[in-house]
């Protein structure tokens, strides 16, 4: 060997053995993440300016798609070998496994304060009371969108704040004779649109029990509303009706003009400001009703489990991305609605949509316990599908209304008798 | 005499720079080979030729262990299991408490008498999807591969046509007749002046599109095995006929079809299995609606998992149709023995 290979060959072990002993140094920390639009370019930014303040840490972004995500999680975390910190939205199922923050966060009181109590609360265990185990890392709420330019163009004036969903229905109906368009109404088929649409109407899905009650007048009314629209044409056939097995949304059909009025959620601004410019479009707040105007919340939440190595580590990365800075340009870049309670009543400079997004952040202070609680309830994934399904069920004639209440009532209670047993 | 070295040595120096990259990147794929066929020289050497036979079919039997094997024993478990756990180790013990809810019927013609009522409208799906798919595809694929069998003009090209559709995912072939059929559609935009005709929307319709789409996606693929089937008939067998006088009518009825038996078993076999495990294709196509009037038993066991996480019922549902797989299967092996040792085949 000459001179010069041997000298390449010193080099390269003493660069090698730098790294590992630099690596050694570092603690790795593991982030399962899923995305909806833009928001792990801009978690990856944050976590740039994260790192290069903490040289000792490094984050691990593991992106799943959502459709894998809790499934993926849940054998993780059964098995032990959960990552350190995850995103998720199904909170109640990994209850009990997550690592308490309080007494290695900064400073606890800053996230009793700033994130609302019924979120932390859907992270903890039936007797924990104070724990703190994640924080909202963005909000959402269920909203109406109207096709503003079709509602002009029927020189109908859109209804005010106390109009309920029956005359907006018969009032969109009006926009979508007087322009030709082929639909008046559409919603999402899923249970999670159909709440906010009944519990306005004035149904009470949650027993003083704490069980769970379909058969009220609130529900069975919206149900009907559901069914006639259906069958009159109001609603796109193949959302509600043709559809079976799983969540569809209606958006194309307002992206497309198709209708004039559209019950989805503020998690479709940011999709609408990209794809509609051939008319305009507002989100207008939630009809009122028998019961208080309220939508229904969703979002995500940044969550650590108890099985992490580094929980030092691990609070330290939570105190900067729950920051209330931090937050706020994430929000700001992703046009989402931030969880954090200062940032709602201050308002943040959106870039664009500002007047859409401004009308959302007033829609969460409206929402109602019974929304957080069907939201966060342990049950919400037994619910949502079976009250979609047996509806959709309805809805085509296979089965009357009567009978899905008995079914959703009966699947709901099975459930709670399993969790009870298993408890 | 010629000096080989000589001109061995000349024409190497000759070849161009590709052939001696060719001749490189062989050498590098063949270094591995060689030291793997040492090492198995040593190991032959060792445990004896005998033996050698175990070791080649070991990495296929790992993947079917890991993959087929071990799923079907968890399966199996999980049957007779309850609560929301993935991992076995953390499931409770609950007899055939599965098997019995999904059994458990007031009345079995009507569904929602039925504890698991959606299992049941599945299984009558399921039927109703079998018995019509596979009739379908036997007469279509028949008739078909005794037309590709004629010398018709552009015969490769037709054989080509009725094959392309196997070629492509089911999940392309569910997206792109799903765009046909939809309200707004190509069909519609065509057909319908007013309102669309619901042919995804209305239960008959869309049932009907299922078995047309899943028919035509298949059955190039049976085609091609009838007509294999059919190019196995000695020629001689129809001259005789003819010579006998024997028309088409009667040499198809009283050649074609009894040479052409096991053929059809092995596709009757095979397009059974696989009408019974419909799902992909069906699932993309129109998710089991409208309601749940194209929602077939496997749909089921996926949204039992994977939705509701009631893997028990999950499980148990795949051993029901396990059960009935496997008892068609030997019923259609037997049928097919006993057609053999009649000499029929």
């Amino acid at each position: 060997m000459n001179k010069k290979a041997l000298a390449g060959l010193f080099i390269a072990s003493s660069l090698a053995l730098a790294g590992f002993v630099q690596a050694q140094d570092v603690t790795e920390l593991r982030l399962t993440w899923y995305n909806d639009g833009n928001e792990g370019e801009v978690l990856r930014s944050l976590l740039d300016t994260f790192e290069a303040n903490n040289p000792d840490i490094r984050v691990v972004v593991d992106t799943l798609p959502y459709a894998d995500l809790h499934t993926t999680l849940q054998a993780q975390v059964e098995a032990g070998d959960a990552p350190d910190l995850a995103r998720i939205n199904d909170v109640a199922r990994f209850a009990g496994n997550y690592l308490p923050l309080n007494d290695i966060v900064a400073d606890a009181d800053y996230y009793t304060t700033n994130f609302p109590e019924a979120v932390l609360a859907s992270l903890r265990t039936a007797d924990d009371t104070t724990g703190i185990y994640g924080f909202p890392l963005q909000f959402s709420v269920t909203v109406p969108f109207i096709n503003r330019t079709l509602w002009d163009q029927a020189g109908i004036e859109p209804l005010g704040p106390d109009a309920t969903w029956p005359e907006w229905v018969a009032a969109s109906e009006e926009v979508a004779a007087a322009t030709g368009t082929p639909y008046a109404f559409a919603i999402d088929r899923t249970g999670h649109r159909f709440w906010g649409f009944s519990l306005v109407q004035g149904a009470d899905y949650i027993n003083e029990e704490g069980g769970f009650t379909i058969d009220t007048p609130g529900f069975r009314a919206a149900a009907q509303e559901l069914i006639d629209y259906n069958a009159a044409g109001l609603i796109p056939a193949d959302v509600w009706a043709g559809s079976g097995g799983g969540y569809v949304a209606a958006t194309e059909y307002f992206i497309n003009g198709q209708v004039p009025l559209y019950y989805a959620g503020t998690w479709q601004i940011g999709n609408f400001t990209n794809n509609i410019s051939a008319f305009d479009w507002e989100l207008i707040p939630n009809p009122a009703g028998e019961a208080q105007s309220t939508g229904i919340p969703g979002g995500s939440l940044l969550v650590s489990f108890a099985s992490t190595e580094h929980p030092a580590e691990v609070a330290r990365l939570v105190d900067y991305l729950s920051s209330t800075e931090v937050v706020r340009e994430f929000s700001e870049r992703t046009l989402f609605l931030p969880g954090h309670l200062g940032l709602i009543e201050e308002g943040i400079d959106y870039p664009s949509s500002a007047e859409a997004l401004s009308v959302a952040l007033t829609e969460i202070p409206k929402i109602s316990e019974e929304a957080y609680a069907l939201q966060y309830s342990p049950f919400t994934f037994v619910l949502n599908p079976e009250i979609r399904d047996r509806l959709s069920q309805v809805i085509v004639g296979e089965i009357s209304l009567d009978e899905a209440i008995v079914l959703i009532q009966e699947r709901i209670d099975q459930a709670v008798a399993e969790a009870a047993a298993a408890a | 005499m010629t000096d080989f070295s000589t001109v061995s040595e000349s024409t190497f120096e000759e070849r161009s720079f590709w052939d001696r990259l060719g001749a490189f990147i062989i050498s590098v794929l063949v270094l591995p080979l060689a030291l793997l066929d040492g090492l198995l020289s040593r190991l032959q050497a060792r445990i004896g030729i005998q033996r050698m036979g175990y070791w080649f079919i070991l990495p296929n039997l790992l993947i079917f262990g890991t993959f087929i094997l071990l799923p079907m024993l968890l399966n199996f478990y999980y049957g007779f299991t309850g609560g929301t756990s993935i991992l076995p180790q953390n499931r409770t013990w609950v007899g055939t408490e599965n098997l019995s809810a999904l059994l458990t019927c007031e009345d079995y013609t009507r569904p929602l008498t039925c504890t698991e009522d959606l299992f049941w409208r599945g299984a009558a799906n399921t039927v109703r999807f079998v018995v019509i798919e596979v009739t379908a595809i036997i007469l279509l694929s028949l008739v078909t591969a005794v037309a590709l069998n004629r010398r018709i003009r552009a015969r490769g090209f037709f054989r080509s046509v009725f094959f392309y559709p196997v070629l492509l995912s089911p999940v392309v072939v569910a997206l792109i007749w799903k765009w046909i059929l939809q309200p707004q559609g190509v069909l519609n935009s065509l057909l319908a002046d007013g309102r669309p005709i619901p042919f995804l929307t209305n239960a008959d319709w869309a049932m009907f599109w299922v078995i047309v789409v899943h028919v035509w996606a298949q059955m190039g693929f049976y085609t091609l095995i009838l007509l294999a089937g059919l190019q196995a008939i000695p020629k001689d067998l129809y001259e005789a006929a003819s010579m006998d006088g024997a028309n088409e009518w009667s040499r198809f009825w009283h050649i074609t079809l009894p040479l052409l038996r096991p053929t059809m078993l092995v596709v009757l076999v095979l397009t059974l299995i696989r009408s019974v495990q419909v799902f992909d294709l069906a699932f993309v196509f129109t998710g089991g609606g409208p309601g749940t009037a194209t929602q077939f038993l496997v749909q089921f066991i996926f949204q039992s998992a994977f939705d509701d996480r009631r893997f028990g019922i999950a499980a148990g549902a795949s051993l029901l149709l396990a059960g009935t797989l496997l008892v068609f299967t030997i019923i259609q092996l037997r049928v097919n023995r006993s057609s053999l040792d009649n000499g029929e085949g």
